[in-house]
C-alpha cells in the first residue's frame, strides 16, 4: 500500500499541498480580518507580503555582505517586518483612511490602486528580474527520514517545510491566544461583529484597525518569506499570483473569521496540489497549468451556494 | 517633409490607440459610471475579445486553431457576443453579493481566462501567441484578401498588387486612425443616448440608492447584469481592435493587468466617471503622458549615458518603465481623493417635467 500509493501521494502531494495551504492561510488570515474589521478587500495585501519578502532578502544580503555571516530568513524577517507594519500604517494613513467614512468601493478602489504602486515600487527598487532567496537544493530532513523508515514509510520532509509547519501552527496559537484572551483581541471581533455596537460601548476604533494591521501584517510577512522559502526565489508577481487563492481561502472560510481562513487555506492549498494527482488513471486529474484556477472554482461555487462561507462569516 | 510625416505617423498611432482605450474606458463607464460595478477584470475581456477575434479572422495556421479565414466585421462581432457571454456568467454569479465580490471575481475571472489561453496550446499557440493577425485597411494588401472576393470583382490579383505597390507603406494608417475613432464615435453617441434615456436613468437611480429603486418596482439585478454585459461587450470589441493595432498577441505580456486594466482605469477616473466625454478624454490624456513621458525617460537616461561615461544605462532603461507606472497610480490616488469628480464631472441628464 505505502509503497505503491502512500509514498508519491504523501511526498509530492499532500505534503506540499499543507506547505502551501500553511502560506495562503497565514495570507488569508489578514485578508479576512481586515476585510471583517476595516470592511474592505485589500488587494494590496499579496504586494505587502512580497514587499515583507524582499526587505527579508534585503536584510540578509546586508548581513552577509557587512558581517559575513548567513542570517537564518526567519530572523532576518523580524526587523522586515517592523519596516512592513510601518509600511500597513503609512499606506493605511494616506490611501484608506481619507476614505473610511465614504463609500466602500472608494477604497477598494484606493488598495488596487496601492496593490500596483508598491509592485512598480518593487519593481523600480529591485529590478524585474528573480533573485535568489536560499541557494541550494533543500535535502529532506534525515532525522525524520530515519525515523520514518524504521516504522515502514518513507517521508521526504525537506527543514524548510518542518519550519514552515511549526511557524503556521505558533502563529495560530498566537493568534488565538491574541483573539481569545487579550483585551484587544475581544475588541477586534466586536468591532468586526458590529462596528456601532463597538464604538457605542466605548471600544477605541482606531487602535482596534492598528492591532489588525499588526497582526494582518505580522502574518501576512509570515505568509511572504514561508513563500520565499518554498520557492526559493524572489519574483515581483509572487504577490499577484498568491492574491487570489487568498481571498478564496478567506470567503471559503467566512468573511472575518481567522480560524475559516486559516481552516479555508489549508483547504485550497490542498485542493490546488491534490488536484494534479492521478486519481483516475495515470494522467494528472487536472494538468497542473490549472492549479491556480481550482482555487477561483472553489471560491465561485461557495459564492453561488454559500456565500457565508463554511463558518457563518459576514456576506454583504 | 520627412521629419513631418514622422510626427504625422507618430501622431496617428497616439490617435489610434488613444481611441482604443478611449473604447475601453466606454465599457468601462457603463459598467462603472453607469451602474456602479467594480471590474478590475477588464484585461480578461480584452483578451476574450482578441483571441476571438485573432482565431476568426487569420489565415489557416498550423501552430493554433483555424485561422478560420473569416470576414474582419464577423471576428469583430463575435469578439463581442463572447465577451458578453462570459461577463453575463460572472454577472448572474456575483451580482447580487457586494461590489467586493465582484471585485474578486472579476479580477480572478481574467487570470483564469488567461491561464487558460496559456494552457491550450492546441487552440491558442499558448504563450508563444498568435501572429499575422488581419489589420483592418491594411489586410487588403494581403494576398488572400485581393485574390478574393469581394475585391477579384474590382480588379485582377496581379492590378491589385500592383497597386498596393504604388501607395506609400504608411496607407493604412491614416484609415486605421479614422475607423477606431469612428467607431469610439458611434459607441459614444450610443451611450450618450442610452444615458439620457429613462434606462441610463434607471441605472442613476439604482447605483445612487438601490433600496429607493427596488421600492420602486425596478429590477435592479437584471439592470446591473445589463450593464455589466453590455460594458464587457465594448470591452470585448476594444479588445479585437487592440489585437488589429498590435497583430502579434500573447496571454503574458501583451495581456498585462497593469497596462490595461489599470490604466483604463485611471483614465476614467481621471477624466470623470459618469460622464462619457470625460472617459474619452481622460483616454487620450492619460496615452498622451503614458507614451510621452517614454520617449522623455529614454532622452532623459540617453543625456545621461553622454553626460556620464561609465553609467549602466540598460539598468536604469529596464526599471524606468515601472517607474512610470509608480507614478501613473500615485497620479491615480491623487485624484481620487482631491478630484473624485474627474475633470469632466457627471452631469445628470434632466428630467423631461424639469424642462417645462
Amino acid at each position: 500500500m505505502w509503497e505503491s500509493f502512500g509514498f508519491e501521494f504523501v511526498n509530492f502531494y499532500f505534503i506540499p499541498g499543507l506547505v502551501l495551504g500553511c502560506i495562503y492561510a497565514l495570507g488569508a488570515i489578514g485578508i479576512t480580518l481586515t476585510f471583517g474589521i476595516l470592511r474592505f478587500a485589500n488587494f494590496a495585501h499579496g504586494e505587502l507580503m512580497m514587499m515583507g519578502a524582499y526587505l527579508t532578502w534585503t536584510i540578509m544580503a546586508i548581513a552577509t555582505a557587512v558581517l559575513g555571516i548567513a542570517v537564518h530568513p526567519l530572523l532576518a524577517a523580524i526587523p522586515a517586518s517592523i519596516v512592513v507594519i510601518y509600511l500597513f500604517f503609512w499606506t493605511d494613513k494616506f490611501f484608506y483612511k481619507p476614505f473610511r467614512k465614504a463609500d466602500t468601493i472608494k477604497v477598494v478602489m484606493a488598495s488596487f490602486g496601492m496593490m500596483l504602486i508598491l509592485r512598480s515600487a518593487v519593481q523600480v527598487i529591485w529590478g524585474p528580474n528573480q533573485l535568489t532567496f536560499v541557494p541550494g537544493i533543500a535535502k529532506p530532513n534525515p532525522s525524520l527520514l530515519g525515523w520514518s523508515s524504521d516504522i515502514g514509510a518513507m517521508l521526504l520532509i525537506p527543514n524548510k517545510h518542518l519550519f514552515i509547519f511549526a511557524g503556521t501552527i505558533l502563529f495560530v496559537v498566537v493568534l488565538s491566544y491574541i483573539l481569545n484572551r487579550t483585551r484587544i483581541g475581544k475588541a477586534m471581533r466586536a468591532v468586526s461583529d458590529s462596528p456601532d455596537l463597538a464604538h457605542v460601548t466605548g471600544i477605541d476604533v482606531d487602535q482596534v484597525i492598528r492591532a489588525t494591521w499588526i497582526v494582518g501584517g505580522v502574518c501576512a510577512i509570515a505568509a511572504g518569506v514561508f513563500l520565499a522559502m518554498d520557492i526559493q526565489m524572489l519574483e515581483t508577481t509572487m504577490g499577484f499570483r498568491m492574491l487570489l487563492p487568498m481571498f478564496a481561502a478567506a470567503i471559503l472560510g467566512g468573511i472575518g473569521k481567522p480560524y475559516g481562513a486559516v481552516v479555508g487555506g489549508l483547504v485550497i492549498g490542498l485542493s490546488e496540489e491534490l488536484s494534479a494527482y492521478p486519481w483516475i488513471g495515470d494522467a494528472p486529474l487536472l494538468s497542473p497549468g490549472y492549479k491556480t484556477g481550482v482555487a477561483f472554482a472553489i471560491m465561485v461555487v461557495m459564492l453561488i451556494v454559500r456565500p457565508q462561507g463554511l463558518f457563518k462569516g459576514r456576506s454583504f | 517633409m520627412e521629419a513631418y510625416l514622422g510626427y504625422f505617423l507618430y501622431f496617428l498611432s497616439l490617435a489610434t490607440v488613444g481611441g482604443i482605450y478611449a473604447i475601453f474606458a466606454l465599457g468601462l463607464n457603463v459598467q462603472w459610471g453607469f451602474a456602479g460595478l467594480f471590474n478590475v477584470g477588464i484585461v480578461g475581456f480584452a483578451a476574450v475579445g482578441a483571441y476571438t477575434y485573432a482565431l476568426l479572422t487569420t489565415a489557416e495556421s498550423t501552430f493554433h486553431y483555424g485561422g478560420l479565414d473569416l470576414p474582419l466585421p464577423v471576428g469583430m462581432f463575435v469578439a463581442m457576443v463572447a465577451s458578453a457571454v462570459i461577463a453575463g456568467v460572472i454577472g448572474l454569479i456575483c451580482i447580487r453579493l457586494r461590489s467586493d465580490y465582484l471585485a474578486i471575481a472579476t479580477i480572478g475571472i481574467a487570470e483564469i481566462i488567461k491561464l487558460i489561453l496559456k494552457n491550450e496550446t492546441e487552440v491558442t499557440n499558448g504563450p508563444r501567441g498568435i501572429n499575422k493577425i488581419p489589420r483592418a485597411w491594411e489586410h487588403f494588401s494581403e494576398e488572400r484578401f485581393y485574390s478574393s472576393w469581394p475585391m477579384s470583382w474590382f480588379n485582377t490579383p496581379d492590378g491589385w498588387a500592383v497597386f498596393f505597390d504604388a501607395l506609400p507603406n504608411w496607407w493604412w494608417q491614416p484609415c486605421f486612425a479614422a475607423t477606431v475613432l469612428f467607431c469610439m464615435y458611434v459607441i459614444y453617441r450610443m451611450l450618450e443616448r442610452a444615458r439620457i434615456s429613462p434606462w441610463g436613468r434607471m441605472m442613476t437611480a439604482i447605483r445612487e440608492n438601490e433600496p429607493a429603486a427596488r421600492a420602486s418596482g425596478k429590477n435592479v439585478t437584471a439592470r446591473r447584469v445589463e450593464a455589466f454585459v453590455i460594458g464587457a461587450a465594448i470591452m470585448g470589441f476594444a479588445g479585437a481592435l487592440f489585437a488589429q493595432h498590435l497583430r502579434l498577441i500573447e496571454p503574458t505580456n501583451t495581456f498585462d493587468p497593469a497596462k490595461v486594466t489599470f490604466l483604463v482605469w485611471v483614465m476614467l477616473i481621471l477624466g470623470g466617471s459618469g460622464n462619457n466625454r470625460g472617459a474619452m478624454l481622460g483616454a487620450f490624456l492619460i496615452w498622451t503622458i503614458w507614451s510621452a513621458s517614454e520617449l522623455m525617460i529614454s532622452g532623459i537616461i540617453d543625456l545621461a549615458g553622454y553626460v556620464f561615461q561609465t553609467f549602466d544605462t540598460g539598468l536604469l532603461a529596464t526599471r524606468a518603465g515601472f517607474l512610470r507606472m509608480m507614478l501613473i497610480g500615485i497620479l491615480m490616488q491623487v485624484v481620487l481623493q482631491k478630484y473624485p469628480a474627474g475633470i469632466l464631472p457627471e452631469v445628470r441628464p434632466a428630467s423631461p417635467r424639469s424642462n417645462k
